[in-house]
């Protein structure tokens, strides 16, 4: 994440005041304001995010059971990490995360950018058009993504009836929640509803980051709107492109309330994305031990993968 | 931003290419607003028009889904309710043509001031404890300082699950399970790493030629940062604010699994509502609309400053 912290690497030195004023001005020096400034938000995270992690990795060695509380607690080693990378389930886990993470990615992404490039054309009323499209990447995945259980129920659901009546087949014919090989999309279509308008933002940034010489120029030597699309627009958005693609991929590495509550994982662990194992073996099977092993896995592989895309994002950036 | 110079550059796109991306977004855009027209839509449903198929776009506007989110019902014999004094209300009246009384409140209101109080306690600690932190990170030469704001953000990393076990075992421990303290202090973790990013942002673009001036005129580094800084930063530390408060009040994984009754906020409970013989569409409906109106106007407001906050301050137009 180097790449964010772009803006923050440039070093501002403490205003510097000459000596004679320094004298007038009492109160806190700069150095105690800036620790007080810091400290609390340090000490909170610290307290709720650190803490808890350290925990959560001591638990991983053991046995603990968090509804056995008064079981002695005894160090395992690393057999939880090793029973998880060699678990049959885990893995499948994990394909169908990757098969969520790298659709919804794929499809957002196309859309998202196909989007911003239209509205970029600044039609009239593109502003208000363009706020309708983003809201529902603003409400609630939660409580949105419930209400789409309604619209797939196959006697009544709107989305059925929709695809019955493009398509010519019976709306009760077929089962997005029920069915194996269509749960895994209905979670997909779900989430690139939500979530294209975000990657459009981005993208929209991007294009409009793109200085209007550049095209004048490219029209001046005759090249062709195909050709600026590949050797312009294309190439100096990408950065952007890239940006989008890296939040949405760790948020969706990361899903867990939308699938939650459409699928709850289920029919089988067909759409059992690894959040949705997660909570099912910390908080059902109450497997606190094992759970936090792959907890720690899993934040491993989020914060690895990140890393890498960023160094790939940099250097796409500094071309 | 096209600038008028450039209205007759060659670059602009023809009217007809326009128009046609015009329609193209457009068509986008009513599709999208389908499932959430279809939400207010059914909320204003009878239960049986709610389940008709083919689905019913034109029907008879009903209250029963808001009068059944609020309230709870028990069936009754039709001589019973006969002798019973007339109806109190619009929704003791719809119940008793489904041959029910009105039993008592859901509970609904009080979810619904559960994720009001943690959604706007957590906000506010949060963008209080950002504000500061991000005047320090922009104005002080902080040892670390990149490492610190790195770690900051990692901790939106973890998956809410993974966070969520630690915190369930602590919590149990120090008394804070199933309270609006420990759903307000955990929020508030969650948002000051926006609030530091985003604000961190919004306070670099302040000149600090503002506060040494002020600083020459004999105030000290405090009073400049009160004085000075802060009504520079009012449009970043609103922005940031409703950010906040978005998150909190859509927040549903750590609220279905850290809360049960007392603190439990609105989104794992709308989910829940379920009328006779299964899920209640028209009250979820309803539940929903209710829910959802706060963020369609927030999100009209924040429109100017989207970008910037669903990027972490990483872009700005």
């Amino acid at each position: 994440m180097n790449e964010l912290s772009a803006s923050s690497r440039i070093t501002y030195r403490a205003v510097p005041v000459r000596p004679g004023v320094a004298r007038r001005i009492r109160g806190l020096s700069d150095r105690t304001l800036a620790w007080l400034f810091i400290t609390p938000t340090i000490v909170l995270l610290l307290a709720i995010n650190i803490f808890p992690l350290l925990w959560t990795i001591y638990l991983s060695f053991t046995n603990y059971r968090a509804n056995r509380a008064n079981v002695p607690t005894i160090w395992l080693g690393a057999d939880w990490y090793q029973s998880i990378l060699t678990d049959p389930d885990i893995w499948a886990a994990m394909q169908v995360t990757a098969h969520f993470v790298i659709w919804t990615v794929v499809i957002e992404t196309v859309l998202g950018f196909g989007l911003a490039y239209l509205i970029d054309k600044k039609f009239r009323g593109h502003g208000m058009w363009t706020t309708i499209i983003l809201l529902p990447m603003m409400l609630s995945p939660a409580v949105v993504g419930n209400f789409w259980t309604f619209l797939y129920q196959p006697q009544i659901g709107l989305f059925n009836y929709v695809v019955a009546f493009f398509t010519g087949r019976a709306a009760s014919s077929f089962q997005m929640l029920g069915d194996v090989t269509l749960s895994p999309w209905a979670i997909v279509i779900v989430d690139a509803w939500m979530w294209t308008p975000y990657v459009m933002l981005i993208c929209l940034a991007g294009l409009r980051s793109i200085p209007d010489y550049i095209y004048e120029a490219a029209e001046v030597d005759r090249a062709s709107k195909w050709r600026q699309f590949w050797s312009i627009t294309l190439p100096m958005a990408l950065p952007f492109i890239m940006l989008a693609v890296l939040f949405r991929g760790i948020e969706n590495f990361k899903m867990f309330d939308m699938v939650n509550l459409l699928t709850g994982g289920g029919p089988g662990s067909t759409t059992e994305v690894a959040s949705i194992t997660l909570k099912r073996a910390a908080f059902e099977s109450w497997r606190t031990g094992y759970s936090s092993a792959f907890a720690i896995i899993l934040f491993v592989t989020v914060f690895g993968l990140a890393n890498i895309y960023v160094k790939a994002l940099n250097r796409v950036k500094s071309r | 931003m096209t600038s008028a110079t450039t209205a007759h550059s060659v670059v602009e796109p023809s009217t007809t290419t326009r128009r046609f991306a015009g329609s193209l977004v457009v068509l986008y855009a009513i599709i999208t607003m389908i499932p959430l027209v279809w939400i207010m839509l059914t909320a204003f449903k009878s239960p049986d028009d709610a389940i008709s198929y083919p689905p019913k776009v034109m029907f008879k506007p009903s209250l029963e889904g808001f009068c059944n989110v609020f309230t709870t019902r028990s069936r009754q014999t039709p001589e019973f309710i006969r002798s019973l004094g007339p109806p109190q209300g619009l929704c003791d009246s719809i119940a008793r043509s489904r041959n029910m009384v009105v039993a008592g409140p859901s509970n609904y209101v009080p979810r619904f001031v559960n994720s009001l109080i943690i959604a706007f306690g957590s906000t506010v600690l949060a963008v209080a404890l950002g504000t500061l932190s991000a005047y320090g990170f922009s104005r002080f030469r902080v040892p670390l300082k990149d490492d610190l704001m790195f770690f900051i953000l990692s901790t939106r990393m973890m998956p809410p699950i993974a966070v969520a076990i630690p915190i369930y075992l602590m919590y149990r421990t120090i008394g804070l399970s199933d309270t609006r303290l420990g759903m307000i202090l955990l929020y508030t973790s969650v948002n000051v790493s926006l609030a530091v990013w985003l604000l961190k942002g919004f306070i670099d673009e302040i000149p600090r030629e503002y506060e040494e001036a002020a600083m020459i005129d004999g105030y000290t580094r405090f009073q400049a940062f009160v004085k000075v800084v802060l009504p520079q930063a009012t449009t970043g530390i609103a922005a940031t604010a409703i950010f906040c408060l978005i998150f909190a009040w859509n927040e549903y994984a750590f609220a279905v699994l850290l809360t049960s009754g007392n603190a439990q906020t609105a989104p794992p409970f709308i989910p829940i509502i379920i009328g006779e013989g299964g899920q209640d569409w028209p009250a979820v409906a309803a539940g929903t609309t209710l829910f959802l109106v706060p963020i369609v106007v927030f999100t009209v407001l924040l429109r100017k400053h989207l970008l910037r906050g669903i990027t972490f301050g990483a872009v700005r137009k």
